[in-house]
């Protein structure tokens, strides 16, 4: 049970590489927090810093309100789940599991008691006098979970504990995981590369690039207000579609891309303070309709487009057009028959359009 | 396996019969001097130079070995020799997996060329410092006691250090971190998981640190002088030199002697055999 507090955190490399910079973070007492971004944006870097496992090299780090920079790993009572399990391989999944207590010297009877309690949450109660190699990726990682919750810490660590398992069994301890935090009610930092395990598992969502954080942001503000391009098209899949062109003065403001030339509403003409600019708009998937098919002024007039792919997903439709550099995706109901090759006129969400600064990728209205 | 199913059977069966022929003749070519030591240990006297030599005895002459171990005090040599040999190997493993754990898992201001310059040493002829550390252990007061031949183990040894921490870099650093958290301390690491991982590169470093110590008749003849303190290999050469009756040499009991010297190694390699063929297991890990 306890907050975490990152100021200003730096991690350097030996090797020059900055994995962090300059990271600020408030992480409350009993939050599940997600830190999300693409691989090699520093997000393990980060949650080993908080683990004791790195040392920082500017900044501070507070649990409990209390700075940890000095603190070694197991003074700062956290327990990890590592990417790849590190479970003992010499030990069976009992020693591995009480390897940690013992050190702790708590008592035999309570060891058994509480690797049992965990073994029971965890359905591993079977296995406990097997070695970590008769056991499958599922049961591991079980395990590697077990060996964390029968500590007890006060903050748990995830680094994608779910990438090496295959596509059901992930969707399977997601829901697990997130059943587990509902039950221990205690402080999670869990990191992956999936934009959906974190939408699903976070009230806290974290978005890194580069090292840098992008966005602090529960899950609905992240898709429905995303700070920047780089926010907007990871998350959210489908990924929202960016359209590079200008904003035009011609009676009212017009949006002119390659494929569209919209007339925007007063409503978001009034955000603008330059016009006659580059710019980007984003729309995702979903707010892309076909003509007829939704009612109402919220739309933007009919765009005529070159149907490219078809996707049938069975619950819907996803349909795939092209300008000349890049492919566009929107959704469709299921219930209609496209074929490549047709030209249908689409119209756009007013009211959820996003624009983004062509140069500082800064979600601008 | 798919290669040898792309190529014809007779070819496959070829190559195979050729290369058993090839190994079994070798290994005959080295095992000859021991079949002939084992022989000649169950011959009379006389049956040792017997020409045309009888590889199987007309009569198996077994006193030979009851000779043997009459002759000398073949017990206090085998205790001393025993002693030694459990004492350097203890000494050995502790040492070089110490040192080596260091080199492996810590990072320090000139480490990389710490470890060369423990590699280099390797490189210096024993007969180089034979001298010094003969006066070293003069000084000492250590001459004609067992201290020269076990001490100098405790100081770890260059190759095994080499071998171990090439063993340990292998071993994923994420089990030292995972233990970290659970709250082990860097000693606990090395002593619970490091080195229970480690055991077929430690099996490897007993089998020749056994045998290095129970064979080695150099350091024995420079530092131990009193009678009852001799090791087995300084007993085999002074059964050797023991002339009886016929002013020869015993070759017949000097070679059920060596046999007797000789089966520790071999029960030693057997039992310690099955750990470093098994090699190296992960399975705490993915995959
Ligand atoms: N021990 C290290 N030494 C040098 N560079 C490292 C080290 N660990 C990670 N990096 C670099 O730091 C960056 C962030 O790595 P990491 O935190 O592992 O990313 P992620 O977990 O998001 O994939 C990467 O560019 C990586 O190459
Ligand atoms: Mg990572």
């Amino acid at each position: 049970m306890a907050s975490v507090e990152l100021i200003n955190v730096t991690k350097i490399y030996d090797n020059q590489v900055v994995a962090v910079k300059e990271a600020n973070l408030e992480i409350k007492d009993r939050e599940f927090a997600v830190l999300v971004g693409p691989s090699g944006c520093g997000k393990s870097t980060l949650l080993r810093m908080i683990a004791g496992l790195e040392e920082i090299s500017k900044g501070e780090i507070l649990i409990d309100g209390k700075v940890v920079n000095d603190v070694p790993p197991k003074n700062r009572d956290i327990a990890m789940v590592f990417q790849n399990y590190a479970l003992y391989p010499h030990m069976t999944v009992f020693e591995n599991m009480a390897f940690g207590l013992k050190l702790r010297r708590i008592p035999k009877e309570e060891i058994r008691k509480r690797v049992n309690d965990a073994a029971e949450i965890l359905h591993i109660k079977d296995y406990l006098d097997r070695k970590p190699k008769m056991l499958s990726g599922g049961q591991r990682q079980r395990v590697a979970v077990g060996r964390a919750i029968v500590r007890n810490p006060k903050v748990f660590l995830f680094d994608e504990p779910l990438s090496n398992l295959d596509a059901k069994l992930r969707v399977q301890m997601r829901i697990e995981i997130n059943r587990l935090y509902n039950r221990l009610n205690t402080t999670m930092i869990y990191v992956t590369h999936d934009q959906v395990e974190a939408m699903t598992m976070g009230t806290k969502i974290v978005v890194l690039k580069d090292g840098v954080i992008q966005q602090v942001d529960s899950p609905l503000n992240l898709y429905n207000a995303p700070v920047n391009r780089f926010v907007a098209g990871f998350i959210g899949s489908p990924a929202m579609n960016f359209f590079s062109g200008r904003l035009e003065r011609n009676g009212g403001l017009f949006f002119v891309s390659e494929l569209f030339r919209i007339e925007l509403p007063e409503s978001i003409a009034r955000k603008f303070s330059s016009e006659n600019r580059d710019i980007v708009l984003g729309v995702r998937p979903e707010n892309i309709a076909e003509v007829g098919a939704p009612a109402g002024d919220n739309f933007s007039a009919g765009q005529t487009i070159l149907v490219d792919v078809v996707e049938p997903i069975g619950n819907e439709i996803f349909l795939y057009f092209r300008d000349s550099s890049q492919s566009y995706c929107m959704r469709m109901p299921p219930d209609h028959v496209y074929k490549p090759g047709q030209n249908i006129s689409v119209v756009l969400n007013l009211s959820k359009l996003y624009f983004f600064d062509s140069e500082t990728g800064l979600c601008i209205a | 396996m798919n290669r040898s199913r792309r190529t014809p059977p007779l070819f496959v069966s070829l190559r195979l019969g050729l290369s058993y022929l090839l190994l079994v003749s070798l290994s005959l070519v080295f095992l000859t001097p021991i079949l002939w030591m084992i022989s000649s240990s169950l011959h009379s006297l006389e049956g040792v130079f017997a020409v045309p030599f009888r590889w199987i005895p007309e009569k198996l002459h077994w006193e030979n070995y009851r000779d043997a171990m009459t002759l000398i005090p073949f017990g206090r040599y085998l205790l001393n020799t025993t002693v030694i040999a459990f004492a350097v190997i203890v000494g050995t493993v502790f040492s070089s997996t110490l040192v080596a754990y260091g080199f492996s898992r810590f990072r320090f201001w000139g480490r990389d060329k710490l470890f060369a310059l423990c590699i280099a040493t390797m490189m210096l002829p024993g007969q180089v410092t034979m001298i010094p550390l003969y006066v070293f252990f003069a000084r000492l007061g250590w001459v004609d006691t067992f201290l020269p031949l076990i001490v100098p183990a405790f100081f770890g040894s260059p190759f095994y250090i080499f071998l171990l921490r090439q063993f340990f870099l292998s071993i994923p650093y994420e089990y030292d971190e995972a233990a970290l958290l659970d709250g082990a301390s860097r000693f606990r690491i090395y002593w619970q998981i490091i080195l229970p991982l480690a055991r077929p590169a430690i099996a490897t470093v007993v089998v020749f640190s056994f045998m290095g110590a129970w064979n080695d008749f150099f350091n024995p003849l420079i530092y131990i002088n009193s009678f009852e303190k001799a090791t087995l290999t300084l007993g085999l050469n002074s059964l050797k030199a023991q002339i009886i009756g016929s002013g020869q040499t015993q070759w017949h009991i000097l070679m059920a002697a060596s046999v007797l010297v000789l089966i520790p190694n071999l029960i030693v390699f057997f039992l310690a055999q099955r750990h470093f063929i098994k090699g190296i297991n992960v399975g705490g890990l993915r995959g």
